[in-house]
């Protein structure tokens, strides 16, 4: 056995650390938000602990900026990540349903393809993606990166996972008994059922969506037609940081604090969904 | 099969609800994927507002790439993932054991969990900003360090002049985004371990080091080696937080510049034979990484009991 006299430096040594943990998570944005409501001149003198009173100005700026459109951009993003979020959690409740509660021949193997790919990154396709939605004339489009979505195989093993633990198939043989037509019964009985799996599935891929950067700065030309992330690295390239520090700041904020925002209240479901999706079904 | 003399047929229902995903998958990842395999063997780039080719060339491509610095870039990556990585797995299997470890009881559980999660769901584009900001010659960091008199002004640290400044920075990032989610794996595995397991060690006397070294590790080593895989896959993938922070040209001299940045610039650069050549490459190395990880996934005998009963009987049969 360990003595007290251990066990306690084990508790306060947990403690520390996490403390010290947690500080480094939060120190960066607390910094960002202050820097968000000061000036440009201040932000060059130096640093301050305390806020500035230039928050409704810096964001004034940066509304109306027209050289980086982030208004356009969080419209933009919006539209792509809610419906990436709709159509990758509708079409993936679908196809684990397809396999969950049907036989056929094909099932197996239709299985073990998707498994297979769970993990296949997108950029080993990326070339061939490009010049295939230049020829959809689909360049320069949002189209391109929503679409793709329907097929999400980790969404799909997640609703998988999750109808073997919760769907008795005996409840699908009564629905059809009752003369429930096929359509119906997924989208009537098994999609409620899912609910749960679905919210969490459908923040993990708006959140996914928004942050995304790779494919969009492909895509994407037009500024009007930018989604944030490509806005944000515009302005890295653009060497934004000598012409006005507090807009940058305001800038980052939007495209950081939003999330951070939904998260905040949505954690609870969130890290359960995380700790869900460590456990294999 | 249940009911074989029932004449209703639902399997086309099936073929019908998976029909989007894999139509879907065939136009989005499927002809790409050929696409890019195909002009891996062409010489094929735009030059100025001229294209030059498709000619087919054979291997030259993937010869050309393995002359070029590549392989630097590997190891760039490869240096750029460890070192966000070891923190990583080391800080979130302490935690991971703290959190379920009754006998720590720590306080605000919720509160640390909900913190180090956080950075995970960021963007890592304006995180990258947020950093290249934060970490520049005029930036908040030094004149913090001034303020503590670490430095004088006329010195401040050039976080990202040197290499290891900037892979550092890299890794910092990579760690603050992902160890809080690696913890939160880690603790529902741990978890699943029945407590009778520990109960009964508790009695024969374990102290916390050999529970954990003992028991806690070797029953997670599933999820951890599902943990390691994704994330060198993860790894393989840098590419928002070095572009970003080094504006894409992986400065100090390419140091801090991995593979899809180099995918990057050829797709900018519209040189379509060496990048598909590149893909190809990465498509090699990441179906290796897919194949290990379904193998983990899929494991119907995570213990190894059961080839250790096929091997009993195959020595009984031959006994006889």
């Amino acid at each position: 056995m360990e003595s007290k006299g251990y066990n306690r430096f084990r508790v306060i040594f947990a403690h520390v650390l996490l403390i010290i943990l947690s500080f480094l998570c939060l120190f960066f944005f607390y910094i960002l938000i202050v820097n968000a409501t000061r000036p440009h001149a201040e932000i060059q003198k130096g640093f301050s602990i305390l806020p500035g009173g230039y928050l409704v100005t810096n964001f004034k700026n940066m509304i109306s900026d027209g050289t980086y459109p982030i208004v356009s951009g969080v419209i933009n993003s919006i539209i792509v990540a809610g419906c990436s979020a709709a159509l990758c959690t509708y079409f993936s409740a679908l196809t684990a349903y397809g396999l969950y509660a049907y036989d056929f021949k094909l099932k197996k193997v239709a299985f073990t393809f998707i498994m297979a790919i769970l993990v296949m990154p997108t950029q080993v396709t990326a070339m061939g993606f490009l010049r295939l939605i230049t020829k959809m004339n689909m360049d320069d489009t949002l189209f391109p990166l929503i679409i793709p979505s329907i097929a999400s195989p980790a969404v799909f093993y997640f609703m998988y996972s999750y109808l073997q633990s919760s769907l008795p198939l005996s409840l699908v043989e009564a629905a059809r008994i009752d003369g429930s037509r096929e359509f119906r019964t997924f989208n009537q009985i098994v999609l409620p059922i899912m609910k749960p799996a679905m919210a969490v599935q459908a923040i993990f891929t708006f959140v996914g969506s928004w942050n995304n950067y790779f494919v969009p700065a492909l895509v994407l030309e037009t500024k009007s037609k930018m989604t944030v992330p490509v806005i944000i690295a515009l302005l890295r390239g653009a060497d934004y940081m000598n012409r006005d520090m507090g807009k940058m700041y305001m800038m980052i904020a939007t495209a950081i604090l939003p999330i951070i925002v939904v998260y905040l209240f949505l954690s609870k479901y969130i890290i359960a969904g995380v700790a869900l999706g460590g456990v294999k079904g | 099969m249940k009911q074989k003399n029932k004449k209703v047929n639902y399997s086309k229902w099936g073929y019908i609800f998976i029909l989007p995903f894999f139509l879907t998958f065939f136009i989005f990842s499927f002809i790409p994927l050929v696409d890019t395999i195909r002009y891996s063997f062409f010489q094929y780039f735009r030059s100025g507002l001229k294209w030059i080719g498709p000619n087919f060339v054979g291997l030259e491509n993937y010869k050309s790439l393995l002359q070029s610095d590549m392989l630097r870039y590997a190891g760039n990556t490869f240096i750029l993932w460890i070192i966000g990585f070891v923190p990583q797995i080391v800080i979130s299997l302490l935690l991971a054991s703290w959190f379920v470890d009754a006998r720590l009881k720590i306080k605000g559980q919720q509160f640390f969990k909900v913190v180090i999660y956080m950075p995970n769901l960021i963007m890592a584009s304006a995180f990258a900003m947020l950093f290249f900001a934060l970490f520049s010659l005029k930036g908040p960091i030094n004149s913090i360090l001034i303020s503590w008199g670490v430095i004088t002004e006329t010195t401040p640290i050039d976080f990202m002049g040197t290499a290891l400044g900037t892979r550092s920075l890299v890794g910092v990032m990579n760690f603050l985004m992902w160890f809080g989610n690696t913890t939160i794996m880690l603790m529902a595995a741990i978890m699943g371990i029945s407590p009778d397991i520990f109960e009964a060690s508790e009695i024969d006397g374990c102290n916390s080091f050999q529970r954990f070294f003992r028991i806690t590790l070797p029953l997670i080593r599933p999820i951890l080696a599902y943990t390691l895989i994704t994330s060198i896959i993860g790894g393989l993938q840098m590419f928002d937080v070095p572009q970003i922070l080094t504006n894409g040209a992986g400065s100090p001299n390419r140091t801090s510049y991995t593979l899809i940045m180099f995918l990057n610039d050829h797709l900018k650069s519209k040189n379509y034979g060496m990048a598909g050549a590149l893909s190809v490459y990465l498509f090699v190395v990441s179906g290796i990484l897919c194949y290990i990880t379904y193998k983990i996934t899929n494991d119907d005998d995570p213990d190894g009991s059961k080839a250790a009963a096929r091997k009993r009987k195959k020595m009984e049969r031959r006994m006889k």
